[in-house]
């Protein structure tokens, strides 16, 4: 049994050793590299589609929200990721581009935390998402008329987009569904 | 009793073995000029309760104390830092894009208020980096005005 003590003390001064000794970390790599995807797209029309289809997601995910179903709107997250990731931008200004990379990167995180918290930190996320979309449907329009809509009660007062002018609020669902004004048609 | 000296002895042999495994220590001899600290006036408080409740895991430089130099603690460290250096690094801030700063202070913002954060695995051993009511409050104020002002 001693010799077994002897050994356990003589292997941890080891460990001890050995740690130390990988002292030789390497310089930081991290470079904050976030790269986005910059898939060239020849079609004008394409892009348009692609807008659409981020749009569509954006009011699934607003709809799970207005039913107060967490896992669907944790569903509807993942998909809105994927059409983020999806979207091209070759058909607009070097300045639109920038803007809407900006835009894309910061929906895409808000749409990963919508995949996996519960409904009221997707509710948070949703209130700043939703300003992401509407900046980004200012740039590159839509084919449906839309209705920006304001809840003055949620977080100071947050607004959200909608297909129809009928309120049904995502930030409170069953709650409060009523609460709210249409602010703002967006048509174009 | 001899098995569990077999049990004992070949267990050791395994956590020696791992110890010889790399990880990537995350440390950084300067301050980037892009650091939080550094492009936005801080007062004195809150700098120093940024610096010790979050940067340790949210910015290039770790400050390590010496059981996090093991395995299989280290690999656990190294992970949490690399999530957490992807979702907010202080040291890139000025790096960021104004709206990516609004969503970041939002987020830290709700983190703080909520508890999240720091992680309780993480005060746990770090009691200094705790936030007791007051300085939630305090942060959370500072950090408020900082996005209002962007």
């Amino acid at each position: 049994m001693q010799k077994l003590k002897t050994s356990i003390a003589a292997m941890l001064l080891l460990v001890v050793s050995v740690a130390n000794a990988q002292e030789k970390e390497k310089m930081n790599h991290d470079h904050g590299d976030m790269k986005m995807d910059h898939s060239k797209m020849k079609m004008d029309k394409m892009q348009d589609t692609k807008a659409e289809a981020v749009l569509a997601d954006y009011f699934m995910l607003k709809d799970a929200l207005v039913g107060d179903d967490s896992k669907k709107s944790a569903q509807m997250g993942t998909k809105l990721v994927a059409a983020l990731k999806a979207f091209g931008m070759s058909s607009y200004t070097k300045e639109q581009q920038e803007e809407l990379a900006d835009i894309i990167e910061d929906a895409t995180e808000h749409a990963e935390h919508i995949a996996k918290s519960e409904l009221e930190h997707q509710r948070e996320h949703f209130k700043t998402l939703s300003k992401d979309i509407t900046d980004m449907v200012a740039i590159t329009g839509t084919k449906n008329t839309l209705y920006q809509q304001f809840c003055p009660m949620y977080d100071k007062g947050s607004t959200w987009l909608s297909t129809s002018n009928e309120v049904k609020n995502p930030y409170y669902g069953s709650k409060m569904i009523k609460c709210g004004k249409v602010q703002k048609e967006i048509t174009n | 009793m001899k098995i569990v000296k077999i049990i004992v002895l070949v267990l050791l042999v395994a956590f020696v073995g791992v110890q010889f495994i790399p990880t990537v220590r995350n440390q950084s001899e300067s301050t980037p000029k892009t650091d939080f600290m550094l492009v936005n006036t801080v007062p004195k408080n809150i700098n120093e309760k940024l610096q010790v409740s979050c940067y340790d895991c949210h910015s290039n430089n770790t400050a390590y104390p010496w059981y996090n130099k093991v395995q299989p603690v280290a690999w656990l460290l190294e992970n949490h830092i690399n999530n957490g250096k992807e979702e907010l690094n202080f040291n890139e801030w000025a790096d960021y894009s104004d709206r990516r700063k609004k969503s970041k202070l939002k987020s830290i913002i709700s983190q703080i208020r909520d508890d999240e954060m720091p992680l309780t695995s993480y005060t746990l051993i770090h009691k200094d980096a705790k936030f007791s009511e007051n300085e939630k409050q305090e942060l959370m104020d500072w950090l408020s005005g900082l996005r209002d002002s962007l």
